[in-house]
């Protein structure tokens, strides 16, 4: 079993040129066909905007790794955090100072499952580009391909969930989805221009109904649960040949599976029941590699042991429930339960709506825990939809957490963002300002809805 | 409406459960110093009272003496509202959605679209609506799915007790799909739809005035069954509810009234609402609208947008928060209702106050149903005397995210909380498997 990538260390942004890139660059730096391997495909432009040094003072600050500090200062300069503290953090001078006396800071939220720009607003066959339903598996199609930046959906994500990264990930028809992007949540003309910086790449993975259902009912292979698996198994079996084939021509489906074998790409496994994750952990530990998350994971509950032991993550839904026949056990006690066990807890959205509330979503689950003798202290939920999910994406040591010297994201509430009451009042990405809900123009409008009715309107 | 019926009590046989039918009747009681919401409208009362008798409210708010003889419940540091009243879900009518055997929401395959009536398919014990009723759910209008058809069948209005009798009405409202719903159905464009549309309801017309036995035009498209089930559509005494999303949409559906003046519109979607506020309101047509799309999810919604309901409330519209179907379940009415309190503290947003977001998601909605007290209907959605004893006792302030229902009373009658979720978190609240499988553990 291939032990799990290990995080590239944060060198800064301008720093982040070719060779954190480059996730793949192991597996094809091995490679011995004559074509010239293309370094840095679709490489990454986004430079982050110019900000200005700013404190955020007074606020009650949660770091996204269970901290707290009460009447805190946040200091930022140059895309990166400077400094988080207590009241006695002096403000350097030539900082903007942004009382956030009442108001609560956390990192920008993450969402680790979406479908933004691949399943963008209007939701038209024509722009509908998330599941190359072809053939069951396809770890040769790259979701950046598909993103269409001009997605509002986007937009809202920024104002109403003060999103500042998240992953795009293939849809879940086929049990070999394709690759994922990680994107900076900018406004953007091109893919590349929010691409996270450095991000690895994930390989978005489905068990259960989807596929079975999608190849099933064409006639095809899979139409069952173990017809799964067998492709599955396969399809990892003629990976590890390839990999040991010394005259290989480039082959795309493969380089992603190589990718995987080699710790380099990581595994988000959509999965639903907890007797199929058990059967998808070993087939992980026959095939060698490692699934950071499962994904929807509606039954983690009943194997919060399993999945503890495993170092595998779980990326919930507060309480989805009963919309297919294996979300039948679905509770909204899920995320206390495995919080409980000591599991790595993430709130996902999968929806461009849900993607606006994921801190909502949190406190709910939250509350549900609470009400069954689980008590999670809020600093700890915030984890939920910061550094937990940067940390399945592979992002925790740049993003997720308010710490010096990581990526200014971050998210000013005006109140508690565990409150139905609250949203976001201004969000920074890379100390960049790109929401304020006080200031009518700083706020993203996407080509799509310019010109037409409710522009630029609140959303 | 009962003051005798079934429920389900869960005996405790040591470690096992014995579900088993009793008969309980409606309790009196009064829930004491409760911070009381009673979904008019208005702001929450401190150190308020409910007293409920034989099934109904009798008295709700300050200075409120508690007759002799009844239960007295404390509500210290506690939330009393009505019950929620979920307008336009598909409560009873699936147990999955992707198990199609499972699922009575539309019927794709029929010959008959208007005469559908969904209420003798609406089953009572369904989990769903258990899980809506441990959310603080006690009343639902329940809509069918259009299947092949611009109508989509008759609605009911259900209660959410657990016991045998669902249905308070039956065939409350007829639903028809216009904008691009209705435009793909009706044979791929909105002028199909209103074609379609005029075209059912002069048959309508015609049925209705036939002698009995005559023959019908042998021009008829629609199934006499579903023509006759228009004539109370015709005649306003079914309201017509309208999906519609689209400002254009909207204002082509006001104008039918010019044509069938006794039409009993309700829009239903109304995206765009905010848009022809005005007209609605001038029109006096209720509205069911999403709280929270604020996505171009279409072309018929380029103008979506959280403020929509708040924008309505403001130009004098009747609007509720609904369209609780699909995966957007009742229980997130509460929810939904809160984060339009969010939006008053947003600049360019409109929001509603507390009492009007409460008031969104129980008075308003009955109201919409008819169940408004008036002409002899009943009245539910509001803690005032002679509604319906539709009571939740409330952890917290019920629109926050941390707040649940301690307790669900339904015309009167304690309601059990438990269903399949609360059994399985029971079950798996510690994942001890040592000394025999979890399967033994209920």
């Amino acid at each position: 079993m291939k032990v799990p990538p290990a995080l590239r260390p944060w060198t800064g942004v301008l720093a982040l040129g070719i060779a954190l890139a480059l996730p793949t660059g192991g597996a094809l730096a091995r490679k011995k066909d004559k074509e010239a391997a293309v370094e840095t495909p679709y490489p990454s432009t986004y430079r982050p905007y110019p900000g200005r040094p700013t404190a955020l003072v007074g606020a009650t600050v949660y770091d996204g790794r269970g901290g707290r500090i009460d009447n805190g200062t946040v200091l930022f300069e140059n895309g990166r955090l400077v400094a988080v503290g207590g009241p006695d953090l002096a403000v350097p001078d030539g900082y903007i100072r942004v009382d956030a006396a009442g108001k609560f800071v956390t990192p920008g939220v993450i969402d680790a499952h979406s479908h933004l720009g691949d399943y963008p607003s209007p939701s038209v066959d024509a722009l509908a580009d998330g599941n190359e339903a072809t053939s069951p598996t396809t770890p040769e199609v790259w979701a950046e391909h598909s993103v269409w930046p001009q997605d509002p959906g986007f937009t809202r994500a920024l104002t109403n969930g003060g999103v500042t990264s998240l992953m795009v990930l293939p849809g879940s028809a086929n049990l070999m989805g394709g690759r994922s992007v990680t994107l900076k949540n900018v406004p953007s003309l091109t893919v590349q221009g929010m691409k996270f910086p450095g991000a690895p790449y994930s390989l978005k993975m489905a068990c259960g109904e989807n596929p079975k259902r999608v190849y099933g009912s064409k006639g095809q292979k899979p139409s069952t649960r173990m017809g799964n698996f067998a492709v599955d198994r396969q399809t990892w079996l003629d990976a590890k040949k390839y990999a040991k084939d010394e005259e290989r021509d480039r082959d795309l489906a493969n380089e992603t599976l190589v990718g995987v074998l080699d710790g380099e790409i990581l595994v988000q496994n959509h999965c639903y029941r907890a007797d199929e994750m058990a059967l998808v952990i070993d087939m992980a530990k026959e095939m060698g590699y490692k699934v950071a998350a499962f994904h929807h994971a509606v039954e983690a509950y009943k194997i919060g042991d399993l999945l503890k032991q495993n170092d595998i993550c779980a990326a919930v839904w507060a309480d989805w429930y009963g919309f297919k026949m294996e979300a039948y056990d679905a509770i909204p006690e899920n995320a206390a339960l495995l919080q409980k066990e000591g599991v790595c807890v993430i709130i996902h959205s999968d929806s461009e709506n849900g993607i606006q509330r994921l801190n909502q979503e949190a406190a709910k689950a939250q509350a549900d825990g609470r009400r069954i003798g689980i008590d999670i202290p809020d600093a700890q939920v915030v984890s939920w939809f910061t550094y937990n999910p940067a940390k399945a994406m592979g992002v925790s040591d740049r993003t997720g957490s308010l710490e010096s010297g990581k990526m200014a994201d971050v998210v000013l509430w005006n109140g508690n963002p565990l409150s139905v009451y609250t949203r976001p009042e201004k969000v920074w990405i890379d100390g960049a300002l790109m929401y304020d809900a006080l200031d009518p123009k700083r706020r993203p409008v996407s080509d799509f809805e310019l010109g037409q009715p409710g522009e630029g309107d609140v959303k | 409406m009962k003051r005798l019926s079934v429920t389900i009590t869960v005996a405790l046989a040591g470690a096992a459960a014995l579900a088993v039918p009793s008969f309980v009747s409606a309790q009196d009681f009064a829930i004491t110093n409760a911070t009381v919401a009673t979904g008019d409208g208005s702001a929450p009362i401190e150190g308020g009272t409910v007293v409920v008798r034989g099934g109904k409210v009798v008295a709700a708010g300050a200075g409120v003496a508690v007759p002799a003889g009844v239960e007295v419940i404390d509500g210290s540091g506690k939330w009393v509202t009505p019950g929620i009243f979920a307008n336009y879900t598909d409560l009873g009518l699936f147990d999955v959605q992707e198990v199609s055997e499972s699922d009575d929401r539309g019927s794709d395959g029929s010959p008959f679209n208007a005469a559908l009536d969904v209420a003798p398919a609406i089953n009572p014990a369904n989990e769903h609506i258990a899980i809506s009723r441990e959310g603080g759910v006690t009343r639902a209008s329940v809509t069918p799915f259009n299947g092949n058809s611009i109508f989509a069948g008759q609605g009911a209005l259900i209660d959410l007790g657990a016991d045998p009798d669902a249905v308070t009405k039956a065939r409350a409202f007829q639903v028809v799909a216009l904008g691009e719903g209705g435009a793909k159905l009706a044979g791929g464009s909105r002028v199909a739809a209103y074609v379609a549309l005029r075209n059912a309801l002069r048959e309508a017309k015609d049925v209705a005035a036939m002698t009995p036995g005559a023959d019908r035009k042998s021009d008829a498209m629609l199934t006499r069954a579903d023509a006759a089930a228009l004539a109370p559509v015709i005649a306003g005494t079914q309201p017509l509810y309208v999906e519609v999303e689209r400002a254009a949409d909207i204002r082509s559906v006001l104008s039918l009234k010019r044509d069938f003046p006794k039409l009993d519109l309700v829009l239903v979607g109304a995206s765009e609402g905010w848009l022809v506020a005005g007209e609605i309101a001038t029109a006096g047509v209720p509205v069911i609208a999403m709280a929270l799309n604020d996505l171009p999810a279409q072309f018929d919604r380029i103008a979506a947008t959280q403020s929509n309901v708040g924008r309505m409330k403001r130009a004098g519209v009747k609007v509720a928060i609904g369209m609780l179907a699909n995966d957007n379940q009742p229980r997130y009415a509460p929810q939904e209702a809160g984060n339009l309190v969010a939006l008053n503290r947003i600049p360019g947003a409109a929001g509603l106050s507390w009492g009007e977001a409460l008031a969104a998601i129980t008075s308003v909605p009955a109201e919409i149903s008819g169940m408004d007290g008036r002409n002899g209907h009943m009245r539910a959605g509001v803690l005032a005397p002679g509604a319906v004893g539709d009571v939740v006792v409330w952890d917290g302030d019920p629109l926050e995210l941390s707040s649940a229902p301690l307790q669900v009373w339904i015309d009167g009658v304690k309601q059990p909380l438990d269903n399949h979720q609360s059994r399985l978190k029971e079950r798996y609240k510690d994942l001890d498997r040592t000394y025999l499988p979890k399967a033994y553990d209920w």
